[in-house]
């Protein structure tokens, strides 16, 4: 009985499959809604090339598009486990311009001058950046307890935290925007010296693929451990292959981007190069805050995956009586998960403000609705306990490239709002349907 | 009681108020190792509330709870756990969003070394759990939403087994379930039993109580009505205590029972 069980267990169900292509996602088993909606990017993408005339899918744009998901794409994932606990955080944007204002002042005031550290201490960068995360965890900290203690519903606790954040920001300076930001902190902005280069890109695609291959590895060997089925090997090589080739093909673009000219030309006389005649080619690569939001990415991917935390949030989202009733303290990871988004919120600041070379105290404005809708979009349920983070992040870059897209094709300021509030509402509706014919 | 063990659970003089209703009046009711107690009573006669203050899921007005003759201090479900009291819920408390094995684990998962989920460890184990409760189980892979009744009951029971409870709350346990699936969970009951673990069974079924339960208590109005071994008194007379409130010369009258 045992062993039956056993070879009725270990045979995949992609077996049964009968026509190619299900039977390529069965075997591969990458969820279709994810791929769904890379396919929605790339019709978008395409779109965009032809109707701005070829000026959307060009090294250059591309390059810019992910330095300006960046911010956003940082705060999804943190979205996510709010949305898939059934809570909400309008007060993100907020969170972001107060941050942004402190870790401004921070690093224009209080460290060098008060604390007499001297502008461009090396320290400066990372102490003001400290000071953020302290800063949003605290308030992701008081949110949570209010919201999970105290029993008020998220939606009115940060939508006065929404107006509170904005109006401190404002009140930290009376108004006064803080600029110019430490040297070391620009970088997180991107920029050409904030980007890291051809070399070390592909440093970075040779660890994905590397770790692409080995998580397949360790999956399989995983899997026959406890017997369980395995994708066929040809499925197994295709996902390599497939997500082997997005690192090297996403590093090839941001290196063919090279510095503006001007800047390439002072970067040679500042280190006596000798400038050639066709021009001085030097390749942006991957911009740090691009990476920081890669690596928020994979770490936010690792916690709601494979830690207790992540589990009990999906568990809390589906059913929160049967959550508490299982021994889960609901209300503390309720707690954990405001406090999570309130760093989130500081590192996109960071990103915001660097990027910027400012902190105003606009800074993020109207940033909690693209993040609620990129989390949205990207598949996570209003309804709670569905979501994923690759999926926001997708999400995240769709919103971007319709937002980039636009002003590429020239489009009015006005439409550009009416189009994305559509797409919103359509992208949501086109989810509905999905899931209804899934089930 | 001729039985002179230390019973596992005592609850004794327990109340509990809802908005000044008493919705447990002084109900005192134990349970011994390898015991099957039923527990009958109306919609609203407070057995499903006295077996929540004893899975923590509300706190007692007043009373005491004993577990093993040792005044047991339950505040909320974590608590109860520690003493070893698993609960299988009318309402089928499963996590939906989360697949079978997660639901297992809920609250308890295995890690590996390193402090990750070790999900393939704890999919072995459900697997393994689940053959033997219900063999036609398959989709371990799906979230539990889509699962039927009867398949999220057998998930809800098998919660419970695989940490080794030793006193096991049933509430309802086969309201949700085909035939087949009862008698199933009635052969389960009896392997339970056969391993020294106490049952509580919260029935609406008189004829599921008297196949299963040793002795059985009856509640109305938030009082316990009477307790009386299975063997001592009939379906009928049974009947008259839930409905009537009147205890029968084969039971204990409590202090709901009705005066004649």
């Amino acid at each position: 009985m045992a062993d039956q069980h056993a070879t009725l267990a270990a045979a995949h169900p992609s077996r049964f499959a009968q026509n190619p292509l299900q039977r390529f996602l069965i075997a591969t088993e990458l969820d279709t809604r994810l791929l769904g909606m890379v396919g929605a990017l790339a019709i978008i993408w395409v779109g965009f090339h032809i109707l701005s005339g070829g000026l959307f899918l060009t090294p250059r744009n591309l390059w810019n598009l992910s330095v300006q998901t960046a911010s956003v794409a940082v705060m999804v994932t943190g979205m996510v486990l709010v949305i898939v606990t059934r809570n909400i955080d309008l007060s993100v944007g907020s969170i972001l311009g107060l941050v942004g204002m402190v870790m401004g002042v921070m690093q224009t005031d209080i460290l060098p001058v008060q604390m007499g550290l001297g502008f461009g201490h090396p320290l400066i960068w990372a102490l003001s950046l400290g000071a953020g995360l302290a800063v949003g965890v605290g308030i992701g900290a008081l949110q949570g307890s209010i919201i999970a203690y105290l029993k008020v519903p998220a939606f009115i606790v940060t939508l006065g935290g929404y107006l509170v954040w904005r109006g401190a920001a404002w009140w930290v300076t009376m108004g006064r925007t803080v600029a110019p930001m430490d040297p070391t902190f620009q970088l997180m902005g991107g920029g050409p010296s904030g980007s890291i280069g051809a070399f070390w890109s592909w440093v970075v695609a040779i660890v994905a693929c590397a770790a692409i291959v080995l998580g397949l590895y360790f999956g399989r060997r995983q899997r026959l451990r406890f017997n369980f089925p395995l994708r066929p090997i040809w499925a197994e090589v295709s996902l390599a292959v497939i997500g082997c080739g997005l690192a090297i093909g996403a590093v090839w673009v941001a290196n063919a981007y090279p510095w503006p000219r001007r800047i390439a030309e002072a970067f040679a006389e500042a280190n006596g190069i000798a400038v050639p005649d066709g021009g001085l080619f030097i390749s942006h690569g991957i911009a740090i805050p691009v990476l920081i939001a890669l690596g928020v990415g994979v770490v936010m991917t690792f916690i709601s995956t494979r830690t207790r935390f992540g589990r009990y949030v999906f568990a809390m989202g589906g059913n929160p009586e049967a959550a508490e009733l299982a021994g889960i303290n609901t209300r503390w990871v309720t707690v954990k998960i405001f406090m999570l988004m309130g760093a989130l919120c500081a590192i996109a600041a960071a990103i915001s403000s660097a990027r910027l070379n400012a902190a105003t105290n606009a800074l993020g404005t109207l940033d909690e609705l693209y993040v609620i809708a990129a989390a949205v979009i990207g598949g996570t349920s209003l309804a709670g306990g569905v979501g994923t983070i690759a999926g926001a992040l997708l999400g995240a870059l769709v919103m971007q490239s319709l937002q980039s897209g636009m002003v590429l094709m020239g489009l009015d300021s006005p439409l550009q709002s009416i189009v994305v509030g559509i797409v919103l509402v359509f992208a949501v509706w086109l989810d509905t349907l999905y899931r209804r014919n899934k089930n | 009681m001729l039985d002179t063990r230390t019973p596992l659970v005592e609850m004794n003089d327990i109340s509990i108020s809802f908005g000044g209703i008493r919705a447990v009046d002084r109900a005192s009711i134990d349970l011994y190792p390898g015991e099957v107690v039923g527990l009958l009573g109306h919609n609203g006669a407070g057995k499903s509330t006295l077996i929540k203050i004893l899975s923590g899921a509300y706190k007692r007005d007043s009373g005491s709870i004993k577990i093993d003759g040792r005044d047991a201090a339950i505040n909320n479900p974590r608590d109860a756990k520690g003493y070893g009291i698993e609960t299988i819920y009318q309402q089928l408390a499963v996590a939906d969003n989360v697949d079978a094995a997660a639901n297992l684990f809920l609250g308890r998962e295995i890690t590996t070394a390193i402090g990750t989920l070790d999900d393939a460890a704890m999919e072995s184990k459900a697997r393994e759990v689940m053959g033997r409760l219900n063999p036609n189980f398959r989709r371990f892979k799906e979230p539990v939403k889509a699962l039927s009744g009867g398949q999220r009951q057998s998930v809800a029971i098998a919660r419970a087994i695989l940490f080794n409870a030793r006193i096991l709350i049933m509430d309802e346990p086969t309201a949700a379930l085909g035939p087949q699936e009862t008698a199933q969970v009635g052969d389960l009951i009896k392997q339970l039993k056969s391993d020294g673990i106490g049952i509580f069974l919260i029935s609406h079924d008189i004829h599921d109580v008297f196949d299963l339960a040793d002795r059985l208590v009856v509640m109305k109005n938030g009082q316990v009505v009477g307790t009386a071994r299975t063997s001592d008194v009939t379906k009928d007379e049974v009947l008259g205590m839930i409905i009537a409130g009147k205890a029968p010369a084969g039971a204990v009258a409590g202090p709901g029972a009705v005066a004649d």
